[in-house]
C-alpha cells in the first residue's frame, strides 16, 4: 500500500466513519438548509436540519441492520 | 460617574453571560469526548486549541472580525455532526442489542494484567478522534469568545463605557467559573456506564453539529442558543424510540423461530 493511499484511508476511515451514507447525507442536508435560509425560508430552513438528521440516522441503522 | 460605573458593571457582565454561554458549550464537549474516549488525548486537544487561539488573536488581533466565521461553523458543524450521528448509531445499535456491548470489566482486567506485567507502563497511545473533537470545539468556542469581547468592548469603548480590557475580564471570570465547574463534575460523570456515556456523548455532537452547521449555512433558530435544549431533547427521543424499534424487530424473528422450533 503506497504512502498516498494510506492517508487518503486514514481520512476517509477518520471522517466518514462506517457509513458513507450518513457523511453524504450530512452535506446534502446543510446544503439544503441553507438554499432556503438563502431563499428568506427560515422556518422551513430549521425544520430541514433536525428531521433531516432523524432521517438519515434511521436510513443508515436501517442498512446497518438489513446488510 | 454612577453612569460609568453601571457601564462597566453591565459590560463585564454582559461579557461574562456571553462568554459564559460558549464555554460552557465547549466544556460540554470536552467533557463528553474526555469520559468517553480519552483524557490524555482530549486534554492535550484543549491545550493545543488554547494555545493555537492565543497565537491568533497575537497575530491578527482587532482583525479578527475579519475571519469568516460562518465558514468555520459549516465546516466544524459538519464534521461535528458526521462523528456524532456514527457514535450514535454505534451506541443504538449496541443498546438494541444487534451489536455485542462493550465488555468494559473484560477490557478492565485485560489491561491491569498489560500494566502488571510490564516493568514500565508505556503511555497510553494518541486518540486522534478525542484530540481533533476537544480542539475543535475548545477553538471554535474560544474563537466566538474573542469575538464577544472584541466586539462587546469596542462598543463600550466607542460609547465611553468601557474598553476591551474590561470585556476581557467577564470572559476571564467566565473562563475560571466553566473551568473550576468542569473539573468537579469530571469524575462523577467518568462513573456513567460506556455505551450510555456514548449515547448521550453521540447525541450532544449531534445538537451541537446540527446547531453550528446549519447556524453557518445561515439559519436563524428560534430563542437563538436556547435551541441548543431543544434539538438535543429532539434528537435523544428519537434516537430512544430508535432502540425501542431494533429491539422490538430483533425479538420477533427470535420469537418466531422459537415458536417454530417447540412446535416441531
Amino acid at each position: 500500500m503506497t504512502f498516498i493511499s494510506r492517508f487518503f484511508g486514514f481520512w476517509y476511515d477518520f471522517i466518514v466513519g462506517d457509513d458513507w451514507f450518513v457523511a453524504v447525507g450530512v452535506v446534502v442536508l446543510l446544503a439544503v438548509a441553507g438554499a432556503l435560509a438563502n431563499a428568506n425560508l427560515h422556518t422551513t430552513a430549521w425544520l430541514v436540519m433536525p428531521v433531516g438528521v432523524v432521517l438519515v440516522l434511521a436510513i443508515s441503522l436501517r442498512r446497518a441492520t438489513t446488510q | 460617574m454612577p453612569f460609568l460605573a453601571t457601564g462597566v458593571v453591565f459590560l463585564v457582565l454582559s461579557s461574562f453571560l456571553a462568554s459564559t454561554v460558549e464555554m460552557v458549550e465547549a466544556l460540554t464537549i470536552v467533557l463528553a469526548v474526555g469520559v468517553s474516549r480519552q483524557w490524555r488525548s482530549t486534554l492535550i486537544g484543549v491545550a493545543v486549541a488554547l494555545v493555537a487561539l492565543a497565537a491568533v488573536v497575537a497575530a491578527l488581533g482587532p482583525a479578527l472580525a475579519l475571519i469568516p466565521i460562518n465558514a468555520l461553523r459549516v465546516l466544524v458543524g459538519a464534521l461535528l455532526l458526521i462523528f456524532g450521528l456514527q457514535w450514535l448509531r454505534k451506541a443504538i445499535l449496541r443498546a438494541s442489542g444487534r451489536v455485542a456491548l462493550h465488555n468494559e470489566e473484560a477490557i478492565y482486567q485485560r489491561e491491569l494484567a498489560a500494566s502488571l506485567s510490564a516493568d514500565a507502563v508505556a503511555p497510553a497511545g494518541m486518540d486522534w478522534y478525542a484530540f481533533t473533537l476537544a480542539f475543535k470545539g475548545v477553538f471554535l468556542e474560544g474563537l466566538e469568545v474573542v469575538f464577544i469581547v472584541l466586539t462587546f468592548g469596542a462598543n463600550a469603548a466607542a460609547d465611553g463605557t468601557g474598553s476591551v480590557q474590561l470585556a476581557a475580564v467577564g470572559a476571564i471570570i467566565a473562563a475560571v467559573l466553566v473551568t473550576a465547574v468542569g473539573a468537579f463534575v469530571r469524575e462523577p460523570l467518568s462513573r456513567v456506564p460506556e455505551n450510555k456515556m456514548k449515547f448521550v456523548v453521540g447525541a450532544m455532537l449531534t445538537t451541537f453539529g446540527i446547531f453550528w452547521g446549519s447556524e453557518g449555512v445561515g439559519v436563524l433558530w428560534p430563542g437563538q442558543d436556547i435551541a441548543i435544549l431543544a434539538i438535543l431533547a429532539f434528537v435523544l427521543v428519537t434516537a430512544l424510540i430508535g432502540v425501542r424499534v431494533l429491539r422490538e424487530r430483533s425479538q420477533v424473528p427470535v420469537s418466531m423461530h422459537a415458536a417454530a422450533t417447540t412446535a416441531k
